[in-house]
């Protein structure tokens, strides 16, 4: 639809897209069928016993006042992993596309967390944030700061925000930077012969450009805050104190992996599932009219 | 040559050491609590300088010495974590090219279906539709082998988006001249397009690589052959003692040691990053 | 693609190697969830039963931690793939005995294969949590320990404190003295619901649900919302104005407040000596649980945790016979004595137990023998045996929850634990559904 002229009309578009559809079908439509078919069942773990209830999981969870508490930390959660993942990394990234020295290593050391292997990231942020141990709460109980978590939900929120954002922050990075890059520098160039200054330069040059990158990274951003934290969530809070950053991921993942509710876990999936793909059509619709892709 | 304001300079150095401090500072970490012994790290305060050990620690690690009687085969796991990182990598950004292409570059009849289809796979990463999708690969018999490791996790949108994004980029005008000069669309493809979304490629296959590399609860499903176990297995093998005593010595070692493919794959991306950057100014 | 030909050829070799070596033997896999030091040890025991007779050959394999590992497990089984064994936290063991088409039971297995069992070697308590209501023991409990109180004794004679606290009167003493010598609180705890709640109400011979703690149906209904509870509850949050007790975190993370010596007491698992040694540059000692002498004037005994090795069922004959052999095996009294004093866990056999004592284990290692005294201190009732509650995962998060309303000081204890009550019931009333058919 954005491109004014195509190829015409073959068989080769359909084998091109074949190799992906198949896979997507058989290792995610159909699982993500089964998916949606237990949420209409209570049924034990094992397979066992099977009762077709139809929408009774889903009415369980609306009867459910903790419910919906979840979906407004979830969206405060994700707003704001997304904005500061996205606004720092675009930062680091305009930073280092300006330099010259030294780029080769500042580029290295902002994408190395990215590789830190999961399984210890909830180790380094107990030995950063824990009561006891962590590092920095002992600097922070300098400044009279007593930093607890483990009690303090207001604490917890803050310190999953910080952990899932900068587990993000690499990624953004790495595709702004990718972007700034692949801008010919002659455009820059002659901005900067007729006097723009750096940061004239950036938003009226450089961003416009980066646009259709912009609004990938706001996209998978956003489904990455829904959807992929609730291991660091597990990990450095197991979303306490109380319920405090219990968001919905972490919820369907919690009643489904670790407590073994199936049917429930489905329902879950299938409501943050269908925001989710409302959010992204939104996006799609509205937001995508401001990308500039010539 | 753009000219040299020193001070915008300066700035910059100053944000990205900052940005470097904070978001590097895990890394630190992960490097100082090898460099100790295995108790220090346990105590109040935490070390923020390395010590001495890491040699001690990286023989400890690397060959099972009699004090320990751990033997991990890290060599093989990290073999098995390569193998899967490379093909996940290879093979999404493969598959996503090739899908991306179609759908930007022709009109076809359920374009948009397409388009969404591969889309959703976004929405639900596999934990949470992981008994389900192992039925699936169970019941293709493709437990315990490669393909039921890494296939289905290159079943993803994120790629073909990206590769929908760079593509709309790239001006008309350069398919208008190559229609005229009669290149056919493959032509078109492999001349033009590819070589036109090489910075894509690049940080795309960084990311994806290590991606496959950090995986740790597919793998762990999928396999019950102790020679298939990857790298990060290991690592959780380590830190999971239930009651016991975590040799954090050993665990931040091989976390460190674990790093070193990845950012292998950084650095080396980074000469196509340079490269990109040249052929853009031509 | 030829990079991962070479790896592939690479793995085949390994992987074709012991199958080779193997040949002819039944073979048994055993999944569990016990990583680095007490991994090598599971791999210790399989090798030495394999080495100790040459039919059957047990393979164990490393499924990530205890819920990775049952989940792993039903996975495996919904896909017709599942191991002959697999280790199950002890939390677990309602989901598993309602899967009657899954589970084979251990005595079952046992006179299957007749392979000589008597139970009356086991200890009680540990098997108790295991058994059906006539007795029938359903799996074979593999790594056992129960909650004490670990206290520093050099912060104690800083403060000038004799002996350890018996009565949670004494304990709240000890924790005003601890605090005035200057250490910065005075108790903690782990696994705040295992101990708090469901040790506390054993130890006191405390019902925390109906139809004997669950065993008898699933039918059940929590009860733990009671008066001498709540005020516990309720004493524990008010000493915490004085710091004297300070919240730690869920499941283990208070361990480092006890070893930093910020706290002087802390009440956990018995089977954590292995990280004490290590951590703590202190000498540290462990007792009994203390008792509420408004509740009860003796103490009951206490329960356990960890977890069981559950059988099966889909293999042919010839295997179980094997596994009937393992499970014999792995209850002699080397075996357990071995087990027990290198892991810290207790033993599950009394015999074990006196191998360890004429060892002289117990004389070097004082209060290593306190988790199997506190176990053993009267035959368990219907109040003390241990529970069987479905959903007993997500119960726990439930209590997890409202005890860190009440330590934020958002909830009263009484509040909490009645809410508790009510969330808990909900998710025992959707497991008997989920299990009625």
């Amino acid at each position: 639809m954005l491109k004014r002229v195509h190829f015409g009309p073959s068989w080769l578009p359909y084998a091109l897209v074949l190799p992906q559809v198949a896979i997507t079908l058989v290792f995610f439509l159909w699982p993500a069928g089964q998916s949606i078919y237990q949420s209409f069942l209570i049924q034990d773990p094992f397979g066992l016993s099977t009762e077709f209830v139809f929408l009774e999981n889903y009415e369980m969870l609306l009867d459910d006042e903790l419910y919906y508490d979840t979906f407004g930390r979830t969206f405060f959660f994700s707003i704001f992993v997304a904005s500061f993942s996205l606004g720092i990394a675009l930062l680091l990234a305009a930073m280092a596309d300006n330099i010259i020295k030294g780029s080769v290593t500042y580029r290295t050391m902002l994408i190395w967390p990215y590789a830190v292997a999961p399984a210890i990231a909830g180790a380094l942020w107990v030995f950063m944030f824990d009561p006891t141990l962590g590092v920095i709460t002992h600097f922070l109980d300098r400044f009279g700061w007593d930093w607890n978590h483990k009690l303090n939900g207001g604490e917890a929120m803050a310190l999953v925000i910080m952990a899932a954002t900068w587990k993000q922050i690499s990624y953004n990075f790495l595709f702004f930077l990718a972007a700034m890059q692949s801008i010919p520098k002659s455009l820059i160039e002659a901005a900067a012969i007729d006097g723009a200054s750096p940061s004239r330069r950036f938003w009226s040059i450089i961003f416009p450009l980066i646009t259709p990158t912009t609004f990938f990274l706001l996209v998978v951003n956003l489904v990455y805050a829904f959807f992929e934290t609730f291991g660091i969530i597990h990990v450095v809070t197991g979303g306490g104190p109380a319920k405090s950053t219990e968001i919905l991921v972490y919820k369907a993942y919690n009643d489904g992996f670790i407590g073994l509710d199936l049917g429930s876990s489905a329902a879950q999936s299938t409501i943050l599932m269908a925001m989710v793909v409302i959010i992204t059509v939104i996006q799609f619709r509205f937001i995508e009219r401001r990308v500039d892709y010539q | 040559m753009i000219e040299s304001r020193p001070i915008a300079t300066m700035i910059a150095h100053a944000i990205l050491l900052l940005g470097v401090a904070i978001i590097a500072f895990p890394v630190w970490i992960t490097f100082v609590a090898a460099t100790h012994d295995a108790m220090r790290v346990t105590q109040v305060p935490f070390p923020l300088l390395p010590s001495d050990q890491l040699l001690v620690n990286l023989k400890a690690t690397l060959f099972a010495t009699q004090d320990s009687s751990l033997d991990l085969p890290i060599g093989l796991m990290m073999l098995n974590s390569l193998v899967m990182a490379l093909t996940i990598a290879l093979g999404k950004i493969s598959i996503s090219l090739l899908s991306a292409f179609a759908i930007v570059y022709f009109r076809f009849p359920f374009r948009m279906f397409f388009f969404w289809m591969i889309f959703i796979t976004l929405m639900l990463p596999v934990e949470v539709r992981i008994l389900p999708t192992y039925e699936v690969v169970a019941s293709l018999n493709m437990l315990n082998s490669y393909w039921g490791l890494t296939i289905p996790l290159i079943a993803s949108a994120t790629a073909t988006f990206l590769f929908r994004q760079t593509f709309l980029t790239i001006p008309d005008e350069l398919l208008e001249a190559a229609r005229m000069d009669g290149a056919g669309p493959m032509r078109f493809f492999f001349d033009i397009l590819l070589p036109m979304s090489r910075t894509s490629i690049a940080a795309l296959f960084v990311i994806l690589f290590i991606f496959g590399w950090n995986q740790y609860l597919w793998p762990l499903l999928i396999t019950t052959d102790e020679s298939m176990y990857t790298i990060v297995m290991g690592i959780k093998n380590l830190l999971e003692t239930a009651e016991g005593d975590p040799q954090w010595h050993i665990i931040m070692t091989t976390a460190l040691l674990a790093m070193l493919p990845p950012i292998l794959i950084v650095l080396l991306m980074q000469k196509l990053f340079v490269t990109g950057l040249i052929e853009a100014e031509k | 693609m030829n990079s991962q030909l070479k790896a592939y050829l690479i793995l085949c070799f390994f992987v074709l190697m012991p199958i080779n070596a193997a040949y002819a033997k039944t073979k048994i896999s055993w999944w569990h969830a016990m990583g680095a030091e007490n991994g090598e040890r599971v791999n210790k025991i399989a090798r030495d039963f394999n080495n100790s007779q040459d039919q059957y050959e047990v393979e164990p394999s490393y499924k990530g931690n205890y819920t990775d590992t049952m989940t792993a497990s039903i996975a495996a089984f919904r896909a017709k793939k599942q191991p002959h064994i697999v280790q199950v936290f002890e939390v677990g063991t309602a989901t598993m005995m309602a899967a009657k088409g899954a589970v084979y039971p251990l005595e079952e297995v046992m006179a299957a294969a007749n392979e000589p069992f008597d139970k009356s070697v086991y200890l009680p308590a540990v098997i108790s949590y295991y058994q059906t209501p006539t007795g029938q023991l359903l799996s074979m409990p593999f790594n056992s320990s129960t909650p004490v109180l670990w206290y520093n004794k050099d912060a104690f004679k800083g403060a000038g404190i004799e002996s350890p606290p018996t009565t949670w009167k004494e304990m709240h003493q000890t924790a005003k003295a601890l605090r005035k010598s200057g250490m910065s609180c005075g108790f903690t705890f782990g696994w705040q619901s295992w101990t708090m709640i469901e040790n506390y109400s054993a130890w006191h011979n405390q019902s925390i649900g109906t139809k004997e703690n669950g065993f008898a149906g699933f039918d059940t209904e929590l009860a733990f919302n009671t008066k001498p509870l709540k005020k516990r509850i309720k004493a524990i949050a008010d000493s915490q104005k004085n710091r004297e007790f300070v919240y730690g975190g869920r499941e283990d993370s208070s361990l480092p407040m006890f070893t930093n010596a910020e706290c002087g007491m802390w009440i956990s698992s018995s089977a954590n000596t292995a990280a004490l040694d290590s951590q703590a540059d202190f000498d540290y000692g462990r007792t009994f649980l203390p008792l509420d002498t408004d509740v009860a004037d003796t103490a009951q005994n206490s329960i356990i945790g960890g977890a069981t090795l559950w059988i099966m069922k889909g293999h042919k004959d010839d295997a179980y016979k094997g596994v009937a052999k393992f499970m014999t095996y792995l209850s002699r009294a080397d075996v357990q004595a071995w087990w027990h004093q290198s892991t810290g866990y207790v033993p599950i056999t009394l015999e074990a137990e006196q191998v360890s004592r004429a060892q002289g284990y117990y004389e070097k290692h004082p209060g290593a023998d306190i988790a199997i005294k506190q176990l053993n201190l009267n035959k368990p009732t219907i109040n003390s045996k241990g529970l069987r509650f479905g959903n007993m995962v997500q119960i726990r998060t439930v209590i997890n929850e409202e005890l860190e309303l009440v330590w934020g000081g958002r909830k009263s204890a009484s509040d909490a634990l009645d809410n508790a009550v009510i969330r808990g019931n909900k998710l025992l009333r959707r497991f008997e559904r989920a299990n009625s058919r």
